[in-house]
């Protein structure tokens, strides 16, 4: 007797834990911990729990693989209507999405509520390279592309790859494929091939190159961003160069797809609160990203648009049919 | 004067009561981590992450718990390479080679205390090396281009005729099948995916974790359960510990040539553990008189890898710190702690925060000690966790596999490749296959195939570029060397024998 009243109350325990768990509210980063998603959940849920915006602390799964894309496919095949999950989206996210890399998922599946900040890209040469300017190294490459080999964190076709296409082609060069590129694993890992001269240019984001920027090893040609950025205020943009591109990484996330409305809007709610909290400009400060806040509906078209521009280069240097 | 007033800094940061004790947890959790087949440092450190953060540990705290677990996972590698014949991680791989078969002989307490005080020799003078050498080691980082890259990993492959003492065909089809498996997954020179039959799952290609854990511990139980547990590998008795000074005395210089070559291979982005214990096993065997009883059970084939793995964890943190380049995947998840705990590594992080480094400095020191006196007096407490029937530890051993290799990525498909790797590995034991080689070409043929494609890129598909620097050069003269070389001493060799061999007879 004694022992199956044992039983039933270690079921009972068993059951209101495994409930507990799953009412709670998760975040999910898809990727091991240290990245950028891991870094933006883990900030961001933290911040939500500190200010009193969701009652109990948000749990963090991290979920690696296919840059993304198991944690994308978890989410639209077993989440879809988890209205307690978020899970953190960047560039990176936007471009997969744009290539088809995600086994022919895409953007509609899933719900975008918010950016909450940005990581400028940055164009950079070692610190004895001859070039000043985004013209000088635009100049290079029209006379000779071979000379020119350009080195990123990401896979080739990837986001640091297209930066480098973009200054490019709004600079009159149209010849793409002649382009060099190479694929580190990370933008340090690049930053050291272009500091021992086996390449020319670092394609990166701003957060990357700090610590070199400031031992005086590299020159930052320019940030890839509308306005300079707070803290380093003598780097030029492209724009003011005469060079069209805004390339930033943000940083934020996207819903199930079959949530309600009113679950979206309490998310975009949430998430907007941490936008405009003191502890989210300090974290952003100490990790090198801009303001880059976009809410709802408004966020919603900026993905597509974002996601149908990297579409139509990655088809013109033939990364996707 | 400097660095002792800095490391007097180091110590005043790290010694206290309190960061003792952890350093004493975090080498006792690293070095269970270690040993259990399918835990490695990396993802020890990665689970240990969160603790360390519901603690409330300050940064220096956290960083001496990590370190300890991350140094304590190196050392306790070997304890299941040398009793179970089960890599504990992929950096104790090379362990196995000689470990097991001393093991066999009755000899796995000298086994084990050898093993532990080349571990120290290793992570003591790595640990010395980076503390002298750091900012001035990050140079060599830079010297380093696709050529030298792929020269390196030509040389790691050149000197493989050296691992097989019995057949150097199957050892190198072993090498080909692991170099294929390594092409599985995102193409990052093109941007395509390959072999991966859409499925997103080998978008990132096959963890080397699971192919070490399906090879080696799940074959383990398939032999066990085919011989219904007779003439079985584990459960191999330990003796007496006692100290085996002559070995450590003959062994002297290896692990002091083991610790160089350990070291600079760690230093280097990507190379890594394996690499370095790797590299640090075939050079031994090749320079050793006795080189033919290596894979046999030859003390010095204990040492010298264990002197180079552990040698290499301390290179590994030198672009780590000084450049925020991870050179192997524990240091990246110590890399991600640093950033979490708002601290920024790259050339400017000796200058401006100085008590974090020398305060990290301090820990691997102490991690060290502490593991000396914990892996070598204690080893039996070790031992006894893994000297159970082995109808009670392979069950264990097979549901430890399972937790870790989830835990990797959280899903059921590296399981069953993780199962289909045990079959493969029962199969290549029934035809006298090494599985050895089958790792190496994961571990290593991804970045060497990458350093080549990049210089193909680069040189605009110039071949003579992969010999335009002297660094490149002296590797491929290295590496036609390790290739050749064996050829001919086993022709010597086998002159000077004959004539005994005779007089056997009679």
């Amino acid at each position: 007797m004694k022992k199956t009243l044992t039983r039933v109350a270690a079921a009972l325990t068993l059951a209101v834990g495994l409930s507990g768990a799953a009412s709670a509210t998760e975040c999910i980063a898809p990727a091991n911990p240290g990245g950028g998603w891991d870094f933006t959940c883990r900030t961001v849920s933290k911040i939500m729990f500190d200010l009193g915006i969701v009652p109990e602390p948000i749990q963090v799964t991290n979920m690696a693989g296919a840059g993304g894309g198991l944690a994308f496919a978890h989410v639209v095949t077993e989440r879809n209507t988890d209205e307690d999950l978020f899970v953190a989206a960047s560039s990176a996210t936007a471009t997969r999405l744009a290539q088809g890399a995600y086994g022919g998922m895409n953007a509609d599946m899933v719900r975008w509520p918010a950016s909450l900040g940005a990581d400028p890209g940055v164009l950079v040469v070692a610190a004895d390279s001859p070039w000043k300017s985004l013209s000088d190294m635009v100049e290079a490459v029209k006379a000779d592309p071979a000379s020119v080999t350009f080195a990123g964190g990401s896979a080739a076709g990837g986001f640091d790859h297209l930066k480098v296409l973009m200054a490019l082609r709004r600079g009159g060069f149209d010849d793409i494929r002649a382009v060099k590129y190479i694929s580190l694993d990370g933008g340090a890992d690049a930053l050291t091939q272009v500091i021992g001269g086996h390449a020319q240019v670092m394609t990166g984001d701003m957060s990357e190159v700090v610590g070199f920027l400031k031992a005086g090893k590299v020159r930052v040609l320019a940030v890839l961003n509308e306005d300079r950025v707070p803290g380093f205020e003598d780097i030029p943009t492209a724009k003011e160069q005469g060079f069209d591109v805004v390339a930033v990484n943000w940083r934020g996330f996207y819903l199930p797809g079959g949530i309600s409305d009113a679950a979206y809007d309490k998310w975009v709610e949430r998430l907007m609160k941490v936008a405009e909290s003191d502890a989210w400009a300090e974290a952003m400060a100490a990790n090198g990203l801009a303001p880059f806040p976009k809410f709802g509906a408004d966020f919603e078209t900026w993905v597509r648009g974002n996601i149908e521009e990297i579409r139509a280069l990655s088809k013109e240097i033939g990364v996707i049919q | 004067m400097d660095i002792l007033s800095n490391l007097a800094l180091g110590f005043s940061v790290a010694l206290s009561p309190f960061t003792l004790m952890l350093a004493v947890v975090g080498c006792f959790l690293g070095t269970i981590i270690g040993a259990l087949p399918g835990l490695g440092p990396s993802n020890g450190v990665a689970i240990l992450i969160p603790l360390a953060f519901t603690m409330g540990l300050d940064a220096t705290a956290a960083l001496v718990l990590m370190t300890s677990v991350y140094y304590g996972a190196m050392y306790g590698g070997r304890i299941s390479s040398i009793l179970l014949n089960i890599p504990g991680d992929e950096p104790a791989l090379m362990t196995t080679l000689d470990g097991y078969p001393m093991a066999r002989q009755g000899r796995a307490g000298d086994a084990l205390v050898l093993s532990g005080v080349a571990s120290f020799v290793g992570a003591f003078l790595a640990t010395i090396g980076l503390m002298l050498l750091a900012p001035l080691l990050a140079e060599v980082a830079f010297l380093f281009g696709p050529p030298e890259y792929f020269a390196l990993y030509a040389l790691a492959f050149a000197t493989l005729g050296g691992l097989a003492s019995r057949n150097q065909a199957k050892a190198a089809l072993a090498a080909f099948i692991g170099l294929g498996i390594s092409t599985i997954g995102l193409d990052n020179s093109t941007g395509m995916p390959r072999y991966t039959g859409g499925n997103l799952h080998l978008m990132d290609g096959i963890d080397f974790l699971v192919a070490i854990v399906g090879l080696f511990a799940v074959s383990e139980v398939f032999v066990f359960i085919e011989r219904h547990g007779v003439g079985s590998a584990v459960g191999v008795r330990l003796g007496r510990v006692t100290v085996p000074f002559r070995d450590i005395l003959h062994s002297g210089w290896s692990m002091l040539r083991a610790t160089v070559i350990g070291f600079f291979a760690g230093v280097l982005p990507g190379a890594g553990a394996s690499l370095g214990s790797f590299l640090a096993y075939t050079a031994e065997k090749a320079i050793a008189r006795d080189g033919d009883s290596f894979g046999t059970g030859n003390p010095k084939g204990v040492a010298a890898p264990e002197a180079g793995n552990n040698a290499a964890a301390g290179g590994a943190l030198v672009p780590m710190l000084t450049l925020g380049v991870p050179g192997s995947g524990t240091t990246a998840v110590l890399l991600a702690l640093l950033m979490t705990l708002n601290i920024t590594p790259g050339p400017t992080l000796f200058t401006e925060r100085p008590e974090v480094v020398w305060g990290l400095i301090a820990a691997l020191l102490i991690a060290n000690f502490v593991l000396l006196v914990m892996n070598v007096p204690m080893v039996k407490l070790f031992v006894r966790i893994l000297s159970v029937p082995a109808g009670v530890l392979l069950p264990m051993v097979t549901m430890v596999s399972f937790a870790g290799i989830y835990s990797i990525s959280g899903s059921w498909f590296d399981l069953i490749l993780m199962v289909a790797f045990g079959v493969v590995g029962w199969l290549f034991r029934k035809l006298d296959v090494p599985t050895v080689p089958i790792i190496l070409g994961i571990l290593l043929g991804g970045h060497m195939e990458a350093s080549l494609r990049r210089a193909m890129v680069v040189s605009g598909g110039d071949w003579t570029y992969l010999f335009s620097s002297p660094i490149a050069v002296g590797l491929w003269i290295a590496a036609v060397a390790g290739f050749i070389a064996p050829m001919f001493l086993r022709g010597l060799i086998r002159r000077r024998e004959a004539p005994e061999v005779v007089t056997d007879g009679d």
